[in-house]
């Protein structure tokens, strides 16, 4: 797990991460056309009106100034009008679950947190990995995201946007990686004893070496079938990856229905069923 | 018959757990000895513990913050000091089993605790003082109030050595604080103490708020009230609305726990998402609850160590409400990444972000109060001043982790953790700094020492920016918080960096210990024998220090806004009243019996003792019974006692 190295927001590789360090820039400089005058004031003023300056205009009296008191007010909701819009047209652009504009049709990934570790299924190739997440560079990949266990946040800082994962819901997130590298994957939510190693890796790379590893994952490694998952759930910290070359159609809608873990039971829609998508 | 309790609860096999708690043991018991020794217990007894003053109260919630503060801070320093030896291949010295407790105990503690204890105690001493009256509407509940708060304090702190402390973080998110994921006791130690704190709280605030609406001197109307009445009228509202919530929600998370029901669990329908939005509904209006009243404490300090009135008061007290309601419209912005839709998403940053405009309002009138001023530096208002400065940082980060895709980036990473740092220690704890030193003179009849007060300042200033600065680089650069061992071996020198802030921190802690040892020892040179040390302007500055207990001989009569400055212009400050006799409540033990009793049941329910829990509430019903059927709980002060003490004060006690 040593071979990456998390760089972090500011140096973003896709185009949701890249709009979003953006935002974070835009919106800073908006605030510090406030903040920074308003911290060289309090310390000039606080300097300058100390009681030994003798050269300092002082007044002991109640001090109302109605135009001032207007400008105060006006400051503060001009920058906060502004960054409304920002916040407006931000959380509608950047939307986890809005698709990424561009012409090539998305990969799907099914992403399952477990104790603690990340299962990915792909259910066009048929194929699974555990904490490895290979993907074509410049393809955008649609996930969809449930919890196996308690609540996690799927999270690659270098691609933008973090989600939870949830049991019993799905969850919905569409990045881009755009040049082929390793980028560091985490779970940002704590999620109990082995969570500062629910780490993953997110390898991008071309689409014909995509393709190629697709082929030789389908060629070679284990089938997840019920009862390889049903071991695969169990605790365990510190996962290093796998790749499945067979994975149950199922298994990611029977995650979220919560009857993985026991063949006998399947949801029709009773009480003991949850309720799926609810997340949204 | 006891419960899931045996000796497999102390942890023989844990050293450090077990050491510390053998300490904490030793040292509480060698306080106890000493006390039995000078035999103090009698007047301890008679003066504090069953005391029914809103001072002593306060103090004694005041001491309660301070000595939990010393709990929370060590967590801080044995989590800090993981993160910076656990980097790479390294494990540190704390297994995640122990990582994992330490954190939620540092959150839990810090907030119910310390920052809790801070401002109902400050509003506690100070509120009834402004207003110019006798005590709080209730004086009798302000005592079960504050043991309540005590009782909780001690149970929390009962799981050092008894069992273990929660695992789940301080929010104690479901379903990893249901029973399928946390099935110790953990959990119970962490929602039953926070019950019986949570009852404490709404009583205080109800109690808080009927004082100011009801209880004022003659003449002071409402916009005739000091700003901190103003904020502690909000805080308090904030209490009563937003605590029966929190309590609801544990309660659902106790019925699972307990009872097989599905509130917040995976199965059956349950949702945890349900829990998150309801503990966020009392989250967020609880951030304002400990904010406001340092609001307040920024704006009694600003105005009286620039010897002018605060500008604008309109605008502060308008500003203050302002805040009040909307704190209660931007709970989601907790959770943006849930996967709520982008039109919630975009509602709750704009909400969020407004609140923005009435803080900014706030900043521009302290700093239009020093402009024009004539700034005494004491300790006080280097507070303030570095209040200002710190806060605007963490309000702009704060905006910026209220812009929704930005959040995406942010959420639950380090740069988080050092904004709520920036606000809580930059804005709460400077706040009760400023108020501690600014009333302590009050309080006790000598004023602190400056020096090591400034000393303190000066390291608590720049311990911060250390400690969290090197936080708010390494969010942006992908770490996330609660980490128990760090991967990437590049994060090391700024994680070691606020290791250092850390310690300054501490150092600063010390400095405030020596200021108080090295202020107590000296106290003959620093009295304060004119009860208005600071020149001051609200009434509390017009009694003696400190006050009796019945504060004011007679109430004054408020005419305009900064009452007693006003008095001393007109030059009436100090003219002797004709005095009448007064009556004032009994001292009563009822609320440590209640509390004693509390603390019993909440042990036996968190170990699953049910008789026992049932016997504790019991005895609290009886206790209660009793004290109501009581009639003799006031004590009258006769008109010649009234002149005699007031003499004696005003003419400067004896040394």
């Amino acid at each position: 797990m040593d071979s990456f190295h998390p760089a972090g927001v500011l140096d973003p590789q896709g185009p949701i991460a890249a709009a979003e360090r953006l935002l974070l820039l835009n919106a800073t400089a908006i605030m510090l056309v406030v903040v920074v005058p308003v911290i060289v004031a309090t310390l000039a003023f606080a300097w300058w009106y100390r009681a030994s300056n003798a050269a300092a205009s002082r007044s002991e009296e109640r001090d109302y100034e109605g135009r001032l008191e207007f400008v105060i007010w006006s400051i503060p909701a001009l920058i906060v009008i502004l960054l409304s819009g920002v916040i407006w047209i931000g959380a509608h652009q950047l939307d986890p679950r809005a698709p990424i504009p561009g012409g090539a049709k998305p990969l799907e990934v099914q992403v399952v947190s477990l104790d603690w570790k990340w299962l990915f299924i792909y259910p066009d190739q048929g194929i699974a990995t555990v904490n490895q997440l290979v993907v074509p560079a410049g393809t955008p990949v649609r996930f969809r995201l449930t919890s196996a266990t308690v609540m996690n946040s799927f999270f690659v800082p270098q691609l933008g946007s973090q989600i939870y994962t949830m049991p019993g819901m799905t969850t919905h997130l569409n990045l881009r990686a755009d040049k082929p590298g390793d980028y560091a994957g985490l779970s940002a939510n704590f999620s109990g004893d082995g969570f500062a190693d629910m780490r993953f890796v997110v390898r991008a790379v071309s689409a014909a070496d995509f393709a190629g590893w697709v082929a030789k994952t389908r060629a070679a490694g284990k089938s997840l079938d019920m009862t390889g998952y049903a071991a695969l759930a169990k605790p365990s910290e510190a996962v290093a990856p796998v790749v499945y070359s067979t994975v149950d159609a199922q298994l990611f809608k029977r995650i979220v229905d919560q009857t993985a873990l026991d063949p006998q039971k399947s949801c029709t829609g009773g009480a003991k069923c949850p309720m799926p998508n609810m997340g949204g | 018959m006891l419960g899931r309790l045996s000796w497999a609860a102390i942890p023989f096999n844990e050293p450090i757990p077990l050491y510390t708690g053998v300490v904490v043991v030793l040292i509480i018991l060698g306080v106890l000895g000493l006390i039995t020794m000078k035999g103090w217990w009698p007047y301890l007894w008679r003066e504090w513990l069953t005391s029914v003053d809103h001072k002593r109260i306060g103090i004694m919630y005041f001491a309660l913050a301070l000595v939990m503060l010393l709990r929370g801070f060590s967590d801080a320093i044995m989590m800090r000091s993981q993160q910076a030896i656990a980097v790479g291949g390294a494990q540190g010295y704390l297994p995640p089993d122990h990582f994992d407790q330490i954190f939620s105990a540092h959150g839990t503690i810090m907030i119910f605790f310390v920052a809790m204890p801070l401002i109902v105690g400050l509003m506690n001493f100070v509120v009834p003082l402004q207003l110019g009256v006798r005590d709080v509407a209730f004086p009798v509940l302000n005592s079960v109030s504050f043991w309540l708060t005590a009782s909780a304090a001690l149970l929390v702190n009962v799981s050092l050595v008894v069992g273990n402390f929660a695992r789940t973080g301080w929010m104690n998110y479901p379903p990893l604080s249901e029973l399928a994921y946390s099935p110790d006791v953990g959990v119970e130690y962490y929602l039953w103490p926070l019950q019986i704190s949570g009852i404490g709280t709404l009583l205080a605030g109800v109690n808080m708020v009927t004082t100011i609406l009801k209880l004022r001197a003659p003449g002071m109307t409402y916009f005739r009230m000091p700003v901190f009445c103003w904020t502690a009228l909000s805080s308090s509202m904030l209490m009563v609305a937003a605590f029966p919530i929190l309590t609801a929600t544990f309660v659902m998370l106790l019925l699972d726990r307990h009872l097989g029901m599905h509130f917040f669990t995976n199965e059956a329908g349950g949702s945890a998402m349900m829990y998150v939005n309801l503990f966020w509904a009392w989250g967020h209006p609880e951030v304002y609850i400990l904010i406001l009243p340092m609001f307040g404490v920024y704006s009694e300090v600003v105005a009286t160590f620039s010897g002018r009135a605060l500008f604008s008061y309109r605008s502060m007290v308008l500003a203050t409400l302002a805040i009040c309601v909307l704190s209660f419209t931007v709970w989601l912005h907790h959770f943006f990444t849930m996967g709520a839709g982008a039109d919630v998403n975009a509602f709750f940053g704009i909400m969020s972000s407004i609140i923005a405009v009435p803080t900014g309002v706030k900043v521009f009138n302290w700093l239009f109060t020093i402009y024009h001023g004539r700034v005494v530096y004491k300790p006080p208002i280097l507070w303030a001043i570095g209040f200002m400065v710190t806060f605007v940082i963490g309000g702009m980060t704060g905006v910026l982790l209220a812009v929704p895709p930005v959040d995406f980036e942010l959420h639950n990473s380090v740069f988080l953790v050092a904004h709520f740092h920036n606000v809580i220690i930059g804005g709460v704890v400077f706040g009760a700094m400023a108020g501690y030193n600014y009333w302590f003179p009050k309080a006790f009849g000598f004023t602190l020492d400056e020096w090591w007060g400034k000393a303190s300042f000066w390291c608590w200033l720049v311990g911060f920016y250390f400690a969290f600065v090197p936080l708010y680089v390494l969010g942006l650069e992908g770490m996330t918080r609660r980490l128990q061992h760090i991967a990437d071996p590049s994060w090391q020198p700024m994680l070691l960096v606020a290791e250092l802030g850390a310690l300054l921190i501490f150092l600063g802690i010390l400095c405030q210990l020596v200021q108080l040892i090295i202020s107590i020892r000296t106290r003959e040179s620093r009295r304060d024998v004119t009860g208005d040390p600071w020149n001051g302007r609200t009434l509390e500055w017009a009694t003696t220090s400190p006050p009796p207990a019945y504060n004011f001989a007679v109430l004054p009569h408020v005419e305009t806004i900064d009452a007693f400055w006003d008095m001393k212009q007109r030059g009436v400050a100090h003219i002797a009243p004709t005095y009448e006799a007064i009556e004032m409540p009994r001292n009563t033990p009822i609320g440590f019996v209640t509390a004693f009793f509390a603390t019993i049941g909440g042990f036996a329910a968190i170990w699953s003792i049910w008789w026992l829990a049932i016997l504790g509430l019991l005895a609290i019903v009886i206790a209660a019974m009793v004290f109501g059927w009581s009639d003799d709980r006031e004590r009258e002060i006769p008109a010649s006692e009234m002149a005699r003490m007031e003499q004696a004060a005003r003419q400067g006690r004896p040394a």
